[in-house]
């Protein structure tokens, strides 16, 4: 993205057609065109932006008039539950983060080699993120729920089991992590194969000639070269994690052990029918996030 | 021996990553209750599924509705958009490509609750129309981006002979230039579909009549279990009748997914 930002973007050709004024027919039509967009910019994006910093200094029910009250709303942000979502949705995006990253890298790796067969196994690995992450999460719920589990039986075969996949915290946690493990892996990797292609074949030859081994190829010419996707695909993942959802409300209920922001931020909204508060909470994850992504771009331009 | 190794370590993987999807379709036909007997195959779950609720096909029609005002609002305005951004100047030009951009940075859990009141201003909460143009508004910058790029690929002088013989801009666009897009066009329309389509959270908000619901809603309905004991069997056959869809579109038009990373839609 910053690549893009920080390039111009390509000036019009200022020689229109001859005949019709070279300017203004242009120009209006610039508008025109990029009514569409700029309208549904406006009313579904700029507009409820700065309706949520509104709302979030007014005690805003679900249903009913609303008032101002300041920042009353703010104090959801010492409310122990919020204080337990937040450190559950730490845990998991660190989690997450570092397996992802690491079974997608390998499976990278892996289909980065020209063999015969890597398209079909690259397709194979990607099907998951064409699965849906809601119909994904009902799957892997039937898959660790149903009585005849063929994960259980699976267990029994071998001498094991039976495991209780949701029961505890902890199961719960790993379990979810297996599913956005299986769901998302396939897609980092195909962001990450991009990066490993934009690798010019020369530097490997360079290395090579220089006697670098393969752990010292990876060390000194892959890996800072990938910085850049690396980082995109850390910021695609904490971003994407910080505002799970869907895996938890599915799988586990939210129940309170689990509960992630996004999920508290819904709660707060449509359960305790306080849009004011889950605003204010909303206001404080943007800025978070915001911030996050700013040091992430600073990152990835330092390395352009 | 290492092309043994290799091709053990990627088949037992592919294993892997298919194994619950074979499971679904395999406990989505078979069954206690299937027809010819117990753990026969049978399509009795399919048929306890589609009978769920207001029945599965008004689910699989909203969801259509849906998934097509997403896609053709998504691609109207962003081939629009980025041909005026690719080859028009005009005041606050890149000013909208900003903000437009900036929607990435907002992740969009986070405005959804404005986005409900808003909704409900403009008459569109509990609507497919309304579900579909949020959806859309969240596919604006990839396919800015995706189309922008597109545009500005396809060599000036293409659309400078369509306008020395005679075509209107306009005219220049819809019969030279769309066909140099096309492949942009698919892939955003296919993001788009995809990101519809498989949409949760936003419907859980903005949909609140049950014959409005769309198939992962109505899905959840009935994993929650709202009768008491959950129907496992049933659920399993509309986890496949959701993803089905989604499988079979991309394995058709992978290439334009593919296409969709390494145009550096997605790269830094």
């Amino acid at each position: 993205m910053v690549a893009t930002l920080s390039r111009p973007a390509r000036s019009v050709r200022a020689g229109a057609p001859a005949g019709r004024g070279p300017g203004r027919g242009r120009r209006r039509l610039g508008l025109l065109y990029s009514a569409p967009m700029a309208v549904i910019v406006l009313l579904l994006f700029v507009l409820p932006l700065v309706l949520m910093f509104w709302m979030s200094f007014n005690h805003w029910p679900l249903l009913g008039a609303s008032a101002p009250n300041g920042v009353e709303n703010y104090s959801a942000l010492s409310d122990p539950l919020f204080l337990r979502a937040i450190w559950f949705t730490l845990k998991y995006t660190l989690v997450t983060t570092v397996v992802l990253s690491l079974v997608a890298f390998g499976l990278a790796l892996l289909m980065q080699e020209a063999r015969r067969g890597v398209g079909f196994f690259r397709t194979i690995y990607f099907l998951p993120a064409a699965v849906g992450l809601g119909s994904a999460s009902l799957l892997f719920y039937g898959l660790y729920n149903t009585g005849d589990s063929p994960l259980n039986t699976l267990l029994a075969d071998v001498g094991l089991g039976p495991v209780d996949w949701l029961g505890t915290n902890g199961s719960a946690l790993s379990s979810t992590i297996g599913m956005i493990t299986w769901r998302f892996a396939g897609f980092y990797m195909l962001i990450l194969l991009t990066g490993l292609q934009s690798i010019e074949p020369v530097l490997y030859e360079a290395a090579r000639t220089d006697g670098a081994g393969r752990w010292q190829i990876m060390r000194y010419v892959t890996l800072p070269l990938l910085r850049p996707t690396l980082a995109l695909m850390t910021v695609l993942s904490v971003t994407g994690s910080l505002l799970a959802f869907d895996q938890f409300f599915i799988i586990t209920g939210g129940r309170h052990d689990t509960t992630t922001v996004a999920i508290d931020i819904y709660r707060e909204a449509f359960l305790n029918q306080d849009l004011g508060r889950a605003c204010a909470i909303s206001v404080a994850v943007l800025a978070v996030l915001i911030l996050l992504n700013a040091v992430q771009m600073r990152l990835i331009r330092r390395e352009d | 021996m290492r092309k043994a190794g290799y091709y053990s370590t990627t088949t037992v993987l592919a294993v892997l990553f298919l194994l619950p999807m074979i499971w679904t379709l395999y406990s989505s036909t078979h069954g206690p209750q299937a027809t010819n007997g117990a753990g026969g195959w049978g399509v009795d779950n399919y048929e306890r599924m589609s009978r769920y609720g207001e029945g599965i096909g008004l689910y699989v029609l909203n969801t259509t509705v849906a998934a097509l005002v997403t896609v053709l609002v998504t691609v109207v305005a962003t081939t629009l958009g980025g041909y005026a951004m690719a080859r028009l100047s005009f005041p606050g030009k890149n000013l909208l490509f900003l903000v437009t951009l900036a929607i990435l940075m907002v992740p969009y859990t986070t405005i959804l609750i404005p986005l409900y009141i808003v909704l409900g201003w403009l008459g569109l909460q509990n609507s497919l129309i309304g579900l579909g143009l949020v959806l859309a508004m969240f596919q604006l910058p990839f396919g800015l981006f995706m189309m922008r790029n597109s545009f500005e690929a396809l060599p000036v002088e293409l659309e400078e002979a369509a306008l020395i013989d005679g075509c209107t801009p306009g005219g220049a666009l819809r019969r030279v230039l769309l066909r140099g897009v096309a492949p942009g066009i698919v892939t955003v329309a296919l993001f788009s579909f995809l990101a519809s389509w498989n949409e949760f959270v936003a419907p859980l908000i903005f949909l609140t009549d049950g014959t409005k619901f769309t198939l992962p809603i109505a899905l959840y309905n009935l994993q929650s279990g709202n009768l008491g004991s959950i129907d496992y069997g049933a659920l399993q056959a509309g986890v496949v009748t959701a993803a089905l869809p989604c499988v079979l579109v991309f394995l058709l038009l992978q290439r334009y997914y593919v296409s969709g990373f390494s145009a550096g839609a997605l790269k830094g």
